[in-house]
């Protein structure tokens, strides 16, 4: 984080799953670089002896007990999907 | 040049629990498509997820069973990648704080022969975590379906060392496991449904070398053979490259069991980057001694540890404890018939020969089962006071098993039990028999115990196969002294 | 009653429900009708469904009838912020990813506040994904600040912010996760409070930034913020973050606790880039507070420089995952222009998704990625810690801390294009956030002008009575929230 940082718009695009026209592309580009030269400044903080914080107020063992509930109808399950046959959502074939 | 294989296995087993891991809508298997979901396991806008405590108490219990340590704090974590049964497109996962770590898989490999008891090995872990399971993709001609049934569901990912070097190990290794998760009650783990998932990671090394060599991770082996079959097939596959002077390449591959090739998986994928962080919807969870320890003392017996007692207590012979110990419910049925009827290595050769044959073709489960311990253990006294005779013995297990009636009840029924003897009689039939037979004395007075075996036959002929062989052996012996 | 009832707090109109001088159908006839009204040109609403909250006021009437009201929210219309989940109505975001998404379950706030008797009126607007300080990000166009309808409301829950103070509901909620509910209710004259992280439940909230967001209301005067507090706080099992602690009487707490309290001024936040005006209406609460015999002390809170950086790394990196959802397989917008199943999520997820959600999930993903993580994320969890701490050091000093909300006043729609200067609107609020604190804006004057302005009390963890009660000694002192905007 000492440099200028790089951000590598197509890949990090790519592991989004975004779709950007050239257009925005340039754009995010010159505008998160703004950005993140701003975030720059966290670099000078000392942070050797710290820990991280995940949550303002960790709790630890929330859980409930293992007992079945109803869950969604499947009429309801499926009711926004874009695409459905045989209640399942259809997606195009899928390819490993 | 040798070579060597190395062979590390990831195996992801489904934790038995009424409800998903993290929403309390019920798991289960062969439901109608998507009648197991609710706003968490479709990832509906605004839905969180709750952690399960029977899937942490399985997991810590699985952990204990195998020898692992587990962690004083563990978290959960998000694994981001796009799958379309993928809900949330990330899995709740655990990376770098995984509940247990170490433990080992003690394994046996094929003896010498099959009555003979084989090396034992322990095979160490790396980890065990908790994470959720996926939906299921029914691929079509021209589009894919998703059930997100089975999305949520606990699962257990548990990774070996890569330490084990052949296919044989493996095998072992994952009987082994499976053994030992349904022991815990941790897991069904019927491959056929999903419960035990395996995938293994290949490479092989010119024997000495100590590095490892370009690592292949073979999916969808779906059942244990086809684990033994596609990674014995792998190894073969990587010698014959090298052999050819050609390179390996760091590659997933699909084996197909029935037609037993496999197949490169050239993801067009880009390289994955999971961005794993730590989930900020859950809270970490802390396992203190209590916790284990009420967890540590509902842990069974494990095969092995029995299998040792079984030589122990029971001096039963390895071809009957290797068959009796990896089936809790058939060895928990031993030990009752060995209890009732006092005659342990009877009781076993009852169990091992004629019940699971029994059992075996009728296609049945030990728990649907009419003949019990108690009728077992009936059987096996009435042999041993000579009330019946084998033969007819095996004649009332069979219908035993089929009608569930007491043994004594059916022998009465059927008369077939040894008929009570005119002293007289019988002494005469026996003196007969020595008159008879004098090689068989011979042979006898000259030390061959098992020569009085000859004399049996004629006096049992005599007898029409009625007479009661405790005291047919007591009046032969009482006579050759005498003689 | 007054011919402008949509302008009356929940306080008077309860007492009127109750001794049946006004029925829950009236009432909520004079918000329909005042929406109808006035909401071209406020454009604070997605949407509404007259017919389910005339049915819902017409239930609280019978229930009145047969004696079994159930308190001062029974028969009140309240706005809801378009992410908070009501079964049977959509829930958008402002998205055109959500566009027609119908929720098929409810918040645990909805329930909360169906339980109580409220009247959901409305699905409110809001930037995107509550990502933006203006409500100019949304797919429905933005909205206006009803005191000048050619400037912003503040964001991301403007909707809620401005349909309040236009009269066209009488509380709303929003959501806040790094100033949302607090600049927008400075911005336009109102009450606008964030809980303590943990307080409310974020069951059915679409989430932004998990560890950030919270909901809270929108209200008129303090008093009836405390009533609608009240009725959503509280632990829920099916929010693992929602934290198990008792929930005061938070309407009553406010008579019984006086002061005078020791409060704590910032030095950080009166510095380079506030407003003179907001300064100066801040100064001038402070002086009130001193004259009411609190104990005023400077404080000093060093890393407020660092709370925007870490506020963008943290919101952006856990927005990039809660929103890969977002990919038009279950729900949601799913492109027609999609080669095969890989190209779906990506042209779904363009078609989808606005400009400034975009650039958000890009900057989450990048600080997420292989070999960023320590440099960014971890890193900013760290300086959060540090953030976390010197509040909690401040709070050994002092009950209270009293900062401007927002560092200037509601700006011309279009005027801040440039994202950076956006962000800057919440330098003041993103602290509280970061350190799960409860916050609440009041208004403390207008501008030159006539532009609303508001003050911010920062209250410890879990300490909303308190807090409240400070804010209720400043209110029952001045008027500025009796004022109403003239919709010019
Ligand atoms: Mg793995
Ligand atoms: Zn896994």
């Amino acid at each position: 984080m000492s440099s200028a940082p790089q951000l590598d718009i197509d890949h990090v695009a790519r592991l989004a799953r975004l779709a950007l026209t050239p257009e925005e592309k340039a754009k995010f580009a010159q505008q998160l670089g703004d950005v993140l030269h701003h975030i720059e400044q966290l670099a000078k903080v000392d942070v050797s002896h710290v820990e991280p914080t995940a949550h303002a107020s960790p709790v630890y063992n929330v859980w409930v007990d293992d007992v079945a509930q109803p869950g969604l109808p499947v009429e309801l399950a499926l009711k926004n999907a874009p695409a459905q046959r045989q209640n399942m959502i259809v997606v195009p074939k899928v390819v490993e | 040049m040798n070579y060597e294989a190395v062979i590390g296995l990831e195996v992801h087993v489904q934790i038995k629990t009424k409800s998903k891991m993290f929403t309390r809508v019920a798991a289960g298997y062969g439901h109608e498509e998507n009648t197991l979901t609710d706003p968490v396991v479709l990832a509906l806008p605004g839905a969180l997820p709750v952690m399960n405590k029977a899937a942490l108490d399985a997991v810590i219990k699985a952990g204990l069973l195998l020898g692992c340590e587990i962690a004083p704090v563990c978290k959960w974590d998000r694994k981001n990648y796009f799958y379309p049964d993928s809900p949330k497109n990330y899995q709740i996962s655990q990376y770098d704080q995984p509940i247990c770590l170490g433990g080992a898989v003690e394994i046996e490999l094929p003896g010498p022969a099959r009555n003979v008891m084989g090396e034992h090995k322990k095979i160490p872990l790396t980890r065990i975590h908790l994470e959720e399971d996926v939906g299921k993709l029914n691929h079509g001609a021209s589009d894919s379906l998703v059930d997100y049934n089975r999305a949520g569901t606990p699962l257990m990912e548990i990774v070996s060392e890569p330490a084990m070097h052949t296919a044989e190990e493996a095998y072992a290794y994952l009987t082994s496991l499976r053994a030992t998760m349904i022991y815990g009650g941790i897991s069904d783990c019927d491959m056929e449904k999903g419960q035990l998932r395996c995938d293994a990671n290949i490479s092989i090394r010119p024997a000495g070398e100590t590095r490892l060599g370009v690592k292949v991770e073979l999916k969808n082996l779906n059942s244990i053979s086809f684990v033994r079959d596609g990674i014995a097939h792998e190894i073969k596959r990587q010698l014959a490259v090298v052999e050819r002077g050609g390179t390996l390449v760091q590659e997933t591959r699909d084996y197909d069991g029935q037609t037993g090739t496999s197949q490169s998986l050239r993801s067009k994928e880009m390289a994955h980057d999971y961005r794993y962080f730590p989930d900020p919807d859950l809270m970490p969870v802390k396992v203190d001694a209590a916790w284990k320890e009420k967890l540590r003392a509902e842990c069974p017996e494990l095969p092995f540890a029995k299998q040792e007692r079984f030589f122990k207590d029971y001096q039963l012979p390895y071809t009957l404890t290797s068959v009796l110990v990896w089936d809790r419910a058939l060895a928990d049925y031993f030990e009752e018939t060995a209890k009732l009827s006092g005659k342990p290595q009877s009781a076993g050769n009852w169990i091992v020969n004629d019940l699971l044959r029994e059992l075996g073709a009728a296609k049945l489960a030990l728990s649907n089962s009419k003949v019990h311990a108690a009728h077992i253990a009936a059987l096996v006294q009435l042999v041993d006071a000579g009330t019946i005779l084998g033969t007819a013995a095996k004649e009332i297990f069979v219908e035993m098993f089929v009608s569930g009636g007491m043994p004594g009840v059916i022998a009465d029924r059927r008369g077939l039990k040894a008929a009570p003897t005119d002293a007289g009689e019988l002494e005469q039939w026996c003196r007969d028999a020595i008159a008879g037979n004098a090689k068989a004395v011979a042979e006898f007075k000259a030390g061959k115990d098992s020569a009085i075996n000859a004399l049996k036959g004629p006096v049992m002929k005599a007898a029409k196969g009625k007479a009661n062989p405790k005291l047919v052996d007591e009046t032969l012996r009482r006579l050759l002294a005498a003689t | 009653m007054s011919s402008e009832l949509f302008h009356r707090p929940i306080t008077e109109l309860a007492a009127a429900l109750e001794s049946k001088k006004l029925s829950a159908v009236e009432l909520t006839q004079a918000v329909v009708a005042r929406t109808k009204a006035v909401d071209g040109r406020v454009k604070a609403f997605n949407s509404f469904d007259e017919a389910a909250a005339l049915a819902q006021a017409a239930a609280s009437d019978a229930r009145r009838a047969a004696g079994q009201a159930r308190g001062a929210l029974d028969g009140i219309p309240i706005g809801l912020k378009d992410v908070i989940a009501v079964a049977g109505q959509p829930l958008t975001a402002s998205s055109k990813m959500l566009a027609h998404f119908v929720s098929p379950y409810d918040a645990t706030v909805t329930q909360k506040l169906k339980q109580a008797g409220a009247v959901l009126w409305g699905r409110l607007n809001l930037d995107e994904f509550a990502m933006g300080s203006s409500t100019e990000n949304s797919a429905n166009g933005p909205t206006s600040n009803p005191w000048d309808l050619t400037r912003v409301p503040g964001g991301s829950s403007g909707g809620s912010a401005a349909a309040l103070a236009a009269g066209e509901a009488m509380a709303t909620l929003g959501s806040d996760t790094g100033g949302s509910i607090r600049q927008p209710a400075a911005l336009c004259g109102v009450v606008g409070l964030k809980p303590t992280y943990g307080l409310v439940s974020r069951y059915g909230l679409i989430a932004f930034a998990s560890s950030l967001d919270q909901i809270g209301p929108f209200a008129r005067t303090v008093e009836d913020a405390a009533i609608v507090l009240g009725a959503i706080a509280g632990h829920d099992e099916r929010d693992s973050t929602s934290f198990q602690t008792d929930i005061p009487d938070y309407r009553a707490e406010l008579g019984s606790r006086r002061g005078p309290w020791r409060l704590g001024v910032p030095k950080e936040y009166f510095g380079e880039g506030l407003d003179p005006e907001i300064g100066a209406a801040v100064e001038q609460t402070i002086a009130f507070y001193r004259g009411q015999g609190c104990e005023i002390k400077e404080v000093s809170l060093p890393h407020t420089r660092y709370c925007l950086d870490t506020y963008y790394v943290i919101a952006t990196a856990e927005a990039s995952s809660n929103l890969a959802r977002y990919d038009g397989i279950r729900y949601g917008h799913r492109s027609k222009n999609a080669t095969d199943a890989v190209d779906l999520y990506f042209q779904s997820r363009a078609e989808g998704f606005g400009p400034e959600v975009k650039r958000r999930i890009i900057l989450g993903t990048y600080v997420l990625s292989s070999g960023y993580y320590d440099a960014y994320y971890l890193r900013a969890q760290k300086v959060r810690t540090l953030i976390r701490q010197d509040f909690l050091n401040a709070f050994r000093e002092v009950d209270a801390l009293i900062t401007p909300t927002s560092p200037m006043p509601a700006f011309k729609i279009g005027e801040k294009a440039d994202p950076l200067a956006l962000y800057l609107c919440d330098i003041y609020t993103i602290g509280v956030n970061l350190a799960g604190l409860p916050g609440i804006s009041v208004p403390c004057g207008f501008t030159r002008s006539g532009l609303p302005i508001g003050a911010q009390i920062i209250g410890q963890p879990f300490q909303e009575a308190q807090m409240l009660a400070i804010a209720r000694t400043y209110e029952q002192a001045h008027d500025w929230h009796n004022r109403q905007p003239q919709l010019r």
